[in-house]
């Protein structure tokens, strides 16, 4: 998956190697160059715009622990939902700058990610999957019985968002909308595509790899997953915070094992361990969804699960995996 | 300065289509509702009395043709109800947003249906605070508060029980019962011995009905959610010999819909419910819309989602007629207000200061009619309104 070999032969290769990865290729500047269009091509479709951005931050939050470090999660939207509900939470009691929401959405869902992440080293392989579950399903359960709190079944109500800057109000078209998802995903991009070209998103592969070989050379594997995890949730939760901000509403749905499920979906489409199928993956699966469900509001589930079967039977690492195989690579 | 120009030009293209769809003169409904996922059977009951209703009355009103879109939320999530709402409005130029069987896809579309002033039927969604989100906010369906409150003053002036027992589910509309049945029997004079909440999923009632029956209440009230919970309580209440003449059952009106009489069998017999619809109530107007309704749905009885869409469906009719075809939000909704009509369901008619439905409410008892358990009206409370608009928070 990833070449390794000039990091094996040079004593200064690994250095290089990672300079190598963190280098911007052509592709990546016409892709970010390509989110810009829908404002010229599909200016009616600028809600889904947004709304795809958002599902590709929180997409990405779950690559990160599941593609990157392994850490296999059926529970994610625990973060997402708490983060939805911070921002939403400190709206309704008065406070509704955007950005500060963010930041303390991201906050509260990295403090509860870290403290989370104590259990999370500790288990692996099914275990892990039963512990995601579990703690993505008492959050929603606990957000249901603090009903006070969160408005319960009916959602949480009341959130108005202020405009950002003081300047750029929420628009009925999205423009606003997309433009400040778009943007925050781009950071949340940037700052993730570093983490994984560093030596710490190095080691991370490595423990996906091999869990015991890490404490062998040295590498603290617990500290790295902790820290991995902690920076995950905080991600899922602006992803989160996002939702509330720009469509001004929160319900339990934003807790539910639905969304976690469909995230994994989502990844899986367009290829674990890539932070470009974490966003290929959510816009095929949302833009699918709303083509579909267009055409057939009933069963346009069966389309979806159709895909998947394809995809994992003759694209096993993702869409995107698929086409880089097609590509064929320059050796330097 | 882009964003600005940019939004000129999407304004400039959005107004050449409603233009186009003007002149081809229809009128355009988006019609939100759950037609996927565990909420899909009430979504395709209210969709079915939306389709009687223009099979039986045609798709032209006032000379222009009705369109319905459809749009599925696959569930409570008022983040895509919004999202539907937007692009219904923006994208495909609808010019009335109907449907919501969930509360929060009422609450998600209803900013939108108050920026874009549209037109929005809420054709089931339950809770009170529904309305109050919106100015073009109108509701064709019913309120927990409505039947509930009702039926509490009824238990106490009219059964004549002086205390009883609440066990509802453990939910949003399962609180809401429970507050509104406590509130309408508390104000009259009763007394509430205590309150319990089950689980929401699975809940083994046993022991919830054995602390019931050690406070020996006059009478218990009930609100589990439909499905296999109506059977369940019904067989724990006749373990425990908690039955009527005994003691008696109140509940609201889904513990009792045919399908769950029919899964209770004999232990249903002599609980009473209240409720908006009732599908045996004999009245040549209902009498023709539930065979009509049977004959397009394979045999399939109407319910409280069908009659929803049905007298929705009305609603925008009459209003469509009043206006003379115009589709301004300000002016269906003027048309909406105070709108009285009979129903197959009994007389309604539109509150026009809260937009919210006025009905009758019937209490009915469990009955055993020709050898079929029936639910058989023993009271009707008429013209009742929501209690809980206009109240301090």
């Amino acid at each position: 998956m990833v070449d390794t070999t000039l990091a094996r032969h040079h004593p200064d290769g690994a250095h290089t190697w990672l300079k190598r990865q963190s280098r911007w290729s052509v592709f990546e500047i016409a892709f970010w160059l390509a989110t810009l269009l829908p404002f010229f091509l599909f200016p009616t479709y600028l809600t889904l715009a947004s709304q795809i951005a958002i599902a590709a931050l929180f997409a990405i939050s779950v690559d990160l622990i599941l593609g990157y470090a392994g850490i296999v999660t059926l529970g994610h939207a625990m973060f997402f939902g708490l983060g939805a509900y911070s921002a939403g939470l400190i709206s309704v009691h008065g406070w509704g700058e955007p950005l500060t929401g963010l930041a303390f959405a991201a906050a509260f869902a990295g403090l509860v990610g870290f403290i989370v992440s104590f259990l999370i080293v500790r288990v692996q392989h099914l275990a892990l999957i039963m512990i995601t579950l579990g703690l993505g399903l008492l959050t929603y359960e606990l957000a249901n019985a603090l009903t006070w709190l969160t408005g319960g079944t009916d959602g949480l109500r009341g959130i108005r968002t202020w405009p950002i800057f003081n300047q750029f109000r929420f628009d009925l078209w999205g423009y606003t909308a997309y433009s400040y998802a778009l943007a925050v995903l781009f950071l949340g991009f940037l700052a993730s595509r570093r983490i994984v070209n560093s030596s710490f998103g190095l080691a991370l592969r490595g423990i996906r790899e091999n869990v015991r070989r890490m404490p062998a050379i040295g590498s603290d594997h617990r500290r790295h997953l902790q820290t991995i995890y902690t920076i995950s949730a905080a991600i899922a939760g602006i992803a989160g915070a996002l939702l509330a901000q720009t469509t001004n509403v929160v319900a339990l749905d934003a807790l539910s094992f639905n969304r976690s499920a469909d995230v994994v979906v989502m990844l899986i489409l367009g290829g674990t361990g890539r932070l470009y199928g974490a966003i290929l993956g959510s816009i095929i699966f949302l833009v699918a969804r709303d083509q579909l469900a267009g055409v057939n509001p009933q069963y346009w589930y069966f389309w979806i699960g159709l895909l998947l079967m394809f995809v994992v039977l003759f694209m096993p690492k993702g869409i995107l995996g698929g086409l880089a195989r097609l590509v064929v690579r320059r050796e330097p | 300065m882009f964003a600005r120009f940019a939004a000129l030009v999407t304004l400039g293209f959005g107004l050449a289509w409603s233009a186009q769809a003007g002149a081809q003169d229809t009128v355009k409904i988006g019609v939100i509702l759950p037609y996927s996922g565990p909420f899909a059977d009430a979504a395709n009951q209210l969709q079915a009395g939306i389709d009687l209703y223009m099979a039986k009355h045609g798709d032209t009103v006032a000379g222009k043709k009705i369109e319905i879109i459809r749009k599925d939320t696959g569930g409570p999530a008022p983040d895509v109800a919004q999202r539907l709402a937007q692009e219904l409005v923006v994208r495909d130029g609808v010019d009335i947003l109907a449907g919501f069987a969930l509360t929060p896809e009422a609450l998600g579309a209803a900013p939108v249906s108050a920026e874009a002033k549209k037109l929005m039927v809420v054709m089931n969604a339950a809770t009170s605070i529904v309305t109050e989100q919106s100015p073009y906010i109108v509701r064709t369906s019913v309120t927990i508060p409505q039947v509930n409150t009702a039926f509490g003053q009824w238990a106490y002036e009219v059964a004549g029980v002086r205390q009883a027992y609440t066990l509802v589910a453990d939910y949003g509309p399962g609180h809401d019962a429970e507050k509104s049945f406590s509130k309408g029997f508390t104000d009259a004079g009763g007394t509430i011995l205590g309150s319990d909440r089950t689980p929401v999923a699975n809940p083994d009632f046993s022991a919830f009905v054995q602390r019931v029956k050690d406070a020996s209440p006059e009478a218990v009230y009930i609100f589990v959610p439909g499905g296999a919970q109506p059977a369940a309580i019904g067989k724990a209440l006749v373990d425990r010999g908690l039955a009527p003449p005994a003691t008696k059952i109140f509940a609201q009106g889904e513990l009792t819909h045919p399908e769950a009489l029919e899964s209770m069998g004999a232990t249903a017999k002599g609980i009473i419910t209240t409720f908006h619809y009732t599908l045996e109530r004999d009245d040549p107007l209902n009498n023709e819309y539930v065979e009509a309704y049977r004959a397009a749905n394979n045999g399939r009885s109407p319910d409280l989602f069908s009659i929803g869409g049905y007298d929705g469906m009305h609603l925008i009719y009459e209003v469509l007629k009043k206006t003379d075809g115009s589709t301004d939000g300000d002016a269906l909704v003027e048309a909406a207000k105070g709108m009285a009509w009979q129903s197959p369901r009994g007389p309604m008619s539109i509150d026009p200061e809260t937009r919210d439905v006025v009905q009758t409410v019937y209490i009915r008892e469990v009955q055993e009619v020709d050898g079929k358990l029936q639910n058989v009206i023993i009271h009707s409370i008429p013209e009742v309104k929501d209690p809980l608009h206009g109240q301090p928070k």
